[in-house]
């Protein structure tokens, strides 16, 4: 056994060589300069109205990746709430009190947070921001909510969690499907009206990847009182 | 040496320190991070070869591609670390080694 160990021990550095190796030269091989799909991008998009051309990528040329991607999200966020260990709480609070700084700046943090999210998601289809940004400050917001012992409002049930979460992948596939029933293609959003389904779809999306976000940092972080053993 | 160039080289790099830890690391969570250099590697080797339209802004696709992809490493890592909790707490084994084995 321990003669296999030493036997197999510079594999990990041969393959990680050779690896380096193929890659560099990959990379050595491409043309200096490359126009890509510049062009033929940043014609469709001035052509649509959205002049983030990265936005424009993500939510209407290839809006099938985005669609899949969010599908990813949920599925993980499915599979870390089924694994949590202790099943009835959805979201556990991290800290039972904040030191009076911290609950303080939290009160100042948070509704500036919020802001910057909803900024974030509007400019999104002319300057850089857009759902994803948005939603890893929604997501943060959560996280440090928790940690500064603010427990979920009594009035946020567990249902209304989980439609959260799911509000974003369904209308996703609901305008998708609908644009088909309207005579396009799956996705492909009516002329006129996509800047409106944009924003619907991208809005819709900050709030259940924000969510999903927080809750797979939530449901598999230790609180205080189980660190201490309590 | 221009970006477009150096930032790809630093992703191969890192995509290869990446493959390193997968095989040579024990473990998990070093497998884990492993896994996360290994994305950042591709992810820079995409935002590098995005940057090569001389002059203009630069390539919109592999943008939203590394985009993307970002929320899928993220997605992976966090269901990553539930499993590894759970697999702890049920063996009290942060490797996928037997326990004998890992003792030695």
């Amino acid at each position: 056994m321990r003669d296999r160990e030493r036997l197999l021990a510079p594999v990990p550095v041969l393959v990680a060589l050779a690896t380096l190796a193929v890659v560099t030269r990959a990379v050595l091989s491409l043309p200096r300069s490359a126009e890509g799909l510049y062009g033929p991008v940043a014609e469709a998009a001035a052509r649509a109205g959205i002049s983030n051309r990265v936005t424009a990528v993500l939510l209407d040329f290839r809006g099938y990746d985005t669609l899949l991607e969010i599908a990813v999200l949920m599925l993980a966020t499915v599979a870390v709430l089924s694994l949590r260990e202790d099943p009835r709480q959805l979201y556990r609070r991290l800290s039972e009190r904040a030191t009076p700084v911290l609950a303080a700046l939290t009160r100042i943090l948070v509704p500036l947070a919020f802001v910057v999210s909803v900024h974030l998601v509007w400019i999104g289809s002319s300057q850089p921001g857009g759902a994803f940004q948005a939603a890893a400050v929604l997501g943060a917001t959560g996280i440090l909510l928790s940690l500064s012992g603010y427990a979920r409002p009594q009035w946020v049930g567990r249902t209304a969690m989980r439609s959260i979460l799911a509000v974003g992948l369904l209308t996703f596939i609901g305008i998708a499907v609908l644009a088909m029933v309207a005579g396009g293609a799956l996705l492909e959003y009516p002329e006129g009206t996509r800047k409106t389904l944009m924003l619907v779809i991208e809005s819709l999306l900050t709030l259940s990847i924000g969510a999903s976000l927080a809750s797979l940092f939530l449901s598999s972080a230790s609180g205080d009182s189980e660190r201490d053993g309590r | 040496m221009s970006t477009t160039v150096l930032y790809p080289l630093l992703g191969a790099a890192l995509f290869a320190l990446g493959v390193w830890g997968l095989l040579a690391r024990k473990h998990l969570i070093h497998k884990v991070i492993a896994a996360n250099f290994l994305g950042s590697g591709v992810f820079l080797v995409l935002i590098g070869l995005a940057g090569r339209t001389a002059g203009a802004d630069p390539d919109p696709v592999p943008l939203a591609m590394v985009l993307t992809g970002i929320v899928v490493t993220v997605a992976l890592t966090a269901l990553a670390l539930a499993l590894i909790k759970r697999y702890y707490s049920a063996t009290g084994l942060d490797t996928l080694e037997p326990a004998e084995e890992a003792e030695q």
